[in-house]
């Protein structure tokens, strides 16, 4: 059973590496988003719900995941 | 996890039971009911005494309700157009109902509704057979043209066409997962720093100083719920008119 337990906890680390790609494409949002709105502040308003849903879009795929461990972690 | 004895218990939390004794039992009226009930009340109340007083210079109330009517009509104009208007009632009652839902989840005590995939994939369910059947009405055949843009040559159409079918077969599927995902991660996470704090608080003299860490930890998380709960009302509005926009206008 211990290595049942182990192997379920290696696997749920595994499941969330996907948190690395989604860590660089937060980190892309956002720097886009401050580079484009100190480019054109007037842009602010158009822009900041674009950026916002694609942070939303972007943090399920983390969630997902997140999913995913605790599917194999908890079952 | 189980190394102590104590467990860190973290999806208990989700478990129906029955609401308001035999007669809830009987019907199987568990609490994500009466909490939908609840949020629904809150609504009504929101709205109906809000607006009561129809006052020139809104009130605390009013103003509250005439934000959200506001912040919905831009949204649902800005994303379908002016057409939209004749949607909006459908995405504000969605949009709302999942606001409280996740909002009054956040009570201590409280059931978050939207944390079963079962309540988020019937409204996704809803969203997806309301936008195909507006696309139906408003476009006829001409709607299956949806699946094979324009201009495309016709020699790729055995692959464009299934990766489109795919992908909007797939659209109730990430929208319910998303929300479901989200509100469940956010309790589980709250959940599972509350237990550090209690399992470090039971560890002699040096424990309850160390406990303050994931106390602070968990008041600071939910601030980030709150603005989650928010944000994914507000995705899901969002996408619900972008998918009637596309019902609409057909690309």
């Amino acid at each position: 059973m211990e290595i049942v337990l182990a192997a379920k906890a290696i696997g749920a680390g595994i499941a969330v590496l996907a948190l690395f790609g989604v860590g660089l494409a937060l980190g892309n949002i956002f720097s886009t988003l401050i580079a484009s709105v100190a480019r054109n502040p007037a842009s602010r308003d158009v822009v900041f719900p674009i950026g916002i849903l694609g942070f939303a879009l972007t943090e399920a795929v983390a969630l997902f995941a997140l999913l995913i461990a605790f599917l194999i972690l908890f079952t | 996890m189980a190394a102590e004895g104590k467990t860190i218990d973290a999806l208990s939390q989700f478990e129906l039971h029955h609401a308001l004794g035999p007669i809830g039992a009987a019907v199987n009226f568990t609490q994500s009911n009466a909490h939908m009930l609840l949020a629904a009340a809150a609504i009504v109340g929101l709205m109906a005494w809000g607006i009561a007083p129809r006052a020139v210079v809104p009130g605390r109330l009013q103003s509250m309700a005439e934000m959200f009517y506001e912040f919905l009509e831009n949204l649902v104009t800005g994303q379908v157009g002016h057409e939209g208007k004749r949607y909006f009632p459908f995405v504000f009652t969605l949009f709302m109902f999942v606001l409280f839902g996740n909002v009054i989840g956040l009570l201590p005590y409280a059931f978050t509704y939207t944390s079963h995939i079962a309540v988020t994939f019937a409204l996704a369910a809803l969203v997806f057979v309301v936008t195909t059947v507006v696309a139906l009405a408003l476009h006829g055949k001409k709607f299956f043209g949806y699946f094979f843009p324009e201009g495309a040559p016709l020699w790729l159409a055995p692959i464009i066409v299934p990766v489109e079918v795919v992908s909007y077969l797939s659209r109730p599927i990430s929208l319910s997962v998303r929300l479901f995902a989200n509100m469940v991660a956010g309790h589980v996470l709250l959940k599972v720093f509350a237990t550090f704090v209690v399992l470090l608080g039971g560890l002699g003299a040096i424990g309850p100083v160390v406990a303050v860490l994931p106390l602070g930890v968990n008041v600071l998380l939910i601030g980030f719920e709150l603005l989650v709960a928010f944000l994914q009302a507000y995705v899901f509005a969002i996408l619900t008119s972008i998918y009637l926009h596309d019902a609409v206008h057909l690309h």
